[in-house]
């Protein structure tokens, strides 16, 4: 199983293991990392599970869609050039040890 | 009617009849549990929505108004209007609004404490969502009376042909004819909601027809789905005085204690969807064409799912409860509803010391939203 670490705000970690094929916002709510709100539930709709990847693995998450470009405008801490929804990022073993830093807050 | 008084026994007892129930008197299947209900909801090319998401088929009766096209309606047709209105509700146009609503959820807290005593659900559940929608819609000044009016019909029309959904539908031709006439282009305001929709017209996206039905939808839905909603947040942070200081203690959670209110009353019960062919669900084998009714509510109470769920915790992880539906039907305008229940908590938090209950809190009627009635209250100011 991909193993995904969570850097939150605060700096602490968490590391935890995904499904592969799930979205990394599902392997949040899932394990309850606090800093994931999600709060449409994967639709693609509510921008509160805004993360940014780490730039090592930037290379390997896949690019931003034109609908998760709209949504980024609107999350509440400031957008970066590494900006993501995570349930817009699909977990698979080529993303094993991915790590993504939470923003200080989703709404 | 003594259903409508108090679900919940009716719903325990239909969670542990088993994971998929007949119900004789309607002839649908029905699932309670948290589950199946979210199964269902997010197979949407077996568990149809284009045949009506009420008790009545579209195949077999004609819809008593034309068909939504966003609720009742199947992918593609379903992906592409669904698309605009994500845009013409989406998270950066919240952001502009955001100021707006709070300093009206302000105004109105404040004006309620001169008043001390009062209607929660007309002066504040109704008038709150009535100071703030109608405008961001674009909708003129006169005739919004009727919007309330429509959006029960529409209700109670999800429902069976009982005596709630007949008086609905007879008492209609006003409330019908006002909406339609505020779904036109000429009479929405610009850069509001209506304006916003059919704008998307010129950009190719829907079609002159089709833009109307889509205002439609957000008159429909946009209104007393919050107007329930926040009675739900307000009757739960009367009625759990330790959860209200909990939130004034830390502003933080009014969004969350909001959410936790979806969940706790869910102001939308129910939703039905259509068999598109023959399919077993947890083992119960559903012919094709069969109406399916989800007990939203009784999902979102469903112990297997959730801890202690008949306690309204406004710290709850409450991601994934079903109080705003789940999957590509998810409800359209939550952003909306959740900013208005966010700043209209924030405001009570900050400036109400107690809410008390000083009178009979009165149950609506209605056959798929939950609410009250009435829900006379005395504020203390903080």
């Amino acid at each position: 199983m991909p193993s995904i670490t969570f850097i939150h705000h605060d700096d602490h970690a968490e590391t935890v293991s995904a499904n592969d094929g799930d979205s990394a916002m599902y392997t949040a709510l899932l394990h309850g990392i606090d800093g994931i709100t999600g709060e449409c539930g994967g639709g693609a709709v509510c921008a509160t599970c805004h993360v940014y990847v780490d730039d090592s693995w930037l290379g390997k998450v896949g690019t931003v869609g034109a609908d998760e470009d709209e949504l980024l405008e609107g999350v509440a801490s400031e957008r970066l050039p590494n900006s993501r929804l995570s349930c817009q990022i699909k977990i698979t073993e080529a993303l094993d040890g991915l790590v993504l830093r939470l923003p200080e807050r989703q709404v | 009617m003594d259903f409508f008084a108090d679900p919940h026994p009716t719903h325990e007892v239909l969670r542990e009849a088993g994971p998929v129930v007949y119900l004789d008197k309607w002839s649908v299947y029905a699932v309670a549990r948290y589950a199946e209900v979210h199964a269902v909801l997010n197979d949407p090319a077996t568990f149809c929505s284009s045949r009506g998401v009420g008790l009545s088929d579209f195949a077999r009766e004609k819809p008593w108004r034309p068909q939504s096209l966003i609720l009742e309606a199947d992918p593609p047709a379903h992906t592409r209007t669904r698309a605009v209105l994500n845009k013409v509700l989406s998270p950066a146009v919240m952001k502009q609004l955001r100021d707006g609503f709070a300093a009206a959820a302000d105004a109105k807290v404040d004006e309620l404490l001169e008043r001390r005593s009062f209607d929660a659900v007309a002066d504040l559940a109704e008038a709150y969502p009535l100071s703030v929608f109608p405008d961001a819609m674009g909708l003129q000044k006169e005739g919004r009376e009727n919007l309330l009016p429509y959006a029960g019909l529409v209700f109670n029309a999800f429902g069976p042909p009982n005596q709630l959904r007949q008086d609905a539908i007879e008492r209609s031709a006003p409330h019908q004819a006002y909406v339609a006439a505020q779904c036109q282009r000429d009479n929405l305001a610009p850069g509001g909601f209506g304006a916003c929709i059919h704008a998307r017209v010129d950009t190719g996206d829907i079609t002159a027809d089709e833009a109307p039905l889509l205002v439609r939808s957000l008159l429909s839905a946009g209104l007393d789905t919050t107007v329930n909603g926040i009675g739900a947040a307000v009757y739960c942070l009367a009625r759990y005085p330790q959860e209200f200081a909990r939130l004034r203690s830390d502003l933080s959670l009014a969004r969350n204690a909001f959410e936790e209110a979806v969940r706790y009353e869910s102001p939308v019960q129910t939703f039905f969807r259509t068999t598109t062919r023959d399919v077993e669900i947890s083992g119960c084998r559903v012919g094709e064409g069969e109406k399916v009714l989800m007990f939203l509510a009784a999902a979102n109470r469903d112990p297997r799912r959730w801890a202690d769920p008949e306690r309204y915790d406004i710290t709850r992880k409450t991601s994934g409860h079903v109080g705003f539906g789940s999957g590509i039907h998810m409800c359209v305008g939550q952003l909306v509803a959740r900013l208005e229940g966010e700043v209209m908590l924030s405001a009570l938090a900050r400036k109400v010391a107690a809410i008390e209950i000083t009178g009979e809190v009165k149950r609506r009627y209605n056959n798929t939203l939950r609410g009250l009635e009435s829900l006379p209250v005395t504020f203390t100011p903080a």
